[in-house]
């Protein structure tokens, strides 16, 4: 009967759970790792949001309910983000290595991989928008109508105004997701906290520092969720 | 001031056609309250947005204050816009904007300047007794005072018209009677041509100078509010006399005898 423990895990070299000299050594490259995960993050997320929401405001205008409807050529681009969609993100990681290499001209490191993330996140988040002012109703897109408001107007001044609180949400689960994403960045030798917990955990099998290196993540995951929550609420008024 | 000359709205759903307005021709006079009243369905809502064509009719002429809205291109018909208010049964305020921020709103889009569309927002909160709430929230506002916030938020462009929408079919029966006095008051001193479109005949009997029925998308009736006090006086169609008796008749049937032995 084998007995699968952590314990049982341990390298021979006797490093146990929380071998202090052991952290210590590693922490600056904890430190550079952590730096990598928030590169691609700080990089990644803004680029999405600024190219998906343009999209996302797009697939909802022309949608056959929305401002402007002109569905055959919103069944095109809607079935265009579906298929960038599809693609798991290690396949999608690999698939783009040219263009990787023509953005960036490299096909390794952090900067490698922040390409693939983008290209990635811009569609999941253009879906975010397009739902979230999917979601609003007619009632004030039929106010803003009546009072003689341009189309442009009815994004910036309604959609937009009133889609703020879920919009963020939205951001905070696209963030929440990346950073686990962030980890296949090992792949392309992209670093960031996950890809060393895989390294250190997986392959050398010193499962302290692995532990060590999801507290971290769990530490990231938690402090997004919560800042992410706390502002969408600041912004919403609806009580 | 509108003249709704022969409009039928035609909606196609999944190949099959429906009638919601049927060849109505209505005039409403300058300064006037015109009433529309009818049943769920009767196409009331259909008609009142034939007449700032947020439903374009299928076919037709709709004429405010002698410009054809329905031979206008898209960018004239919106600047028409800037001048006919709209207020509706569920309010549509911005909920993340304060109450002097929506009714900023309709001036921004009709064009007016930022420190003009301050002062304006702030004399039409004024109008409806609200200036106290200017940086309320809709969701801090009870429904007529959100009600009212929508009243201002149509004013304050200065329009010629304001068309309503069941305004207060969200609200209790006082907060009704603010409300239907706020727009009385309105209309007697801004002279705005107001159109109610209900299901409630006290609402018309309290505001409106004409009233017209709709049944089936066709205007079936049109009589003067001073009529219905003339003795002798009853609405030709049977529509018209149900919703003017205001009372609700059911056909109440003898109960049946319970079996003692069912209370055991
Ligand atoms: N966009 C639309 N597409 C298809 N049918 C519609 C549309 N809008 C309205 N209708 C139909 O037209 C008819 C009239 O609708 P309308 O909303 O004008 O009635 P109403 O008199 O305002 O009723 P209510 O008192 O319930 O508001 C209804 O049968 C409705 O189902
Ligand atoms: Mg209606």
């Amino acid at each position: 009967m084998s007995n699968v423990s952590v314990a049982g895990a341990l390298p021979a070299n006797g490093a146990t759970a929380f071998d202090l000299n052991r952290v210590a050594e590693l922490l600056p490259e904890i430190a550079v790792a952590l730096g990598q995960t928030f590169a691609m993050l700080l990089v990644a997320i803004p680029l999405a949001v600024l190219a998906g929401t343009p999209l996302g405001i797009w697939l909802y205008s022309m949608s056959p309910v929305g401002l402007k409807p002109r569905p055959k050529l919103h069944r095109v681009v809607d079935a265009l983000v579906n298929t960038m969609r599809s693609f798991p993100f290690l396949i999608l990681l690999i698939a783009i290595i040219p263009i990787t290499r023509f953005i960036v001209g490299t096909t390794i490191g952090t900067a490698a991989v922040i390409v693939p993330l983008t290209i990635n996140a811009i569609p999941y988040f253009a879906r975010f928008v397009e739902q979230n002012l999917t979601q609003l109703g007619g009632g004030v897109v039929e106010a803003a109508r009546a009072m003689g408001a341009t189309r442009g107007q009815i994004v910036r001044d309604v959609l937009l105004v009133e889609a703020k609180p879920a919009l963020i949400g939205s951001i905070t689960i696209m963030t929440v997701s990346f950073i686990s994403y962030s980890a296949m960045a090992g792949l392309v030798g992209g670093g960031g906290i996950g890809d060393f917990a895989i390294r250190y955990g997986y392959y050398r099998y010193e499962t302290g520092v692995m532990f060590l290196a999801i507290i971290l993540m769990i530490v990231l995951v938690q402090s997004v969720q919560i800042g992410g929550t706390r502002l969408a609420r600041r912004f919403d008024k609806r009580r | 001031m509108i003249s709704i000359r022969d409009v039928s709205t035609v909606f196609t759903t999944a190949g099959q056609t429906f009638t919601a307005v049927d060849a109505v021709s209505l005039e409403i006079p300058r300064g006037s309250i015109q009433g529309i009243i009818g049943f769920s369905g009767a196409g009331k809502s259909t008609l009142l947005r034939n007449i700032n064509l947020l439903e374009r009719p299928t076919s037709g002429s709709v004429v405010v204050d002698g410009t054809d809205l329905t031979a206008l291109g898209d960018e004239d018909l919106r600047r028409e816009r800037h001048q006919i208010g709209m207020i509706f049964q569920h309010f549509n305020l911005l909920n993340n904007r304060t109450a002097l921020q929506n009714v900023e709103l309709s001036l921004k889009f009709a064009g007016v300047g930022k420190k003009d569309r301050r002062r304006r927002a702030q004399e039409a909160l004024d109008i409806v007794d609200l200036a106290d709430k200017a940086s309320s929230y809709p969701g801090r506002l009870s429904g007529g005072q959100k009600q009212r916030v929508a009243i201002a938020r149509a004013l304050a462009t200065e329009p010629k018209v304001l068309l309503c929408d069941e305004p207060t079919s969200a609200v209790d029966p006082r907060t009704t009677a603010s409300v239907l006095q706020y727009l009385s008051d309105i209309n007697a001193q801004l002279g705005i041509t107001t159109v109610i479109v209900t299901h409630e005949m006290n609402v018309i009997k309290a505001v409106a100078d004409n009233v017209a029925v709709m049944e089936d998308g066709a205007l079936v009736e049109q009589f003067d509010l001073a009529d219905l006090s003339r003795p002798g006086f009853s609405p030709a169609t049977q529509i018209g006399r149900y919703l003017i008796s205001d009372d609700i008749t059911l056909e109440r049937r003898p109960r049946v005898q319970q079996k003692e032995a069912t209370l055991v």
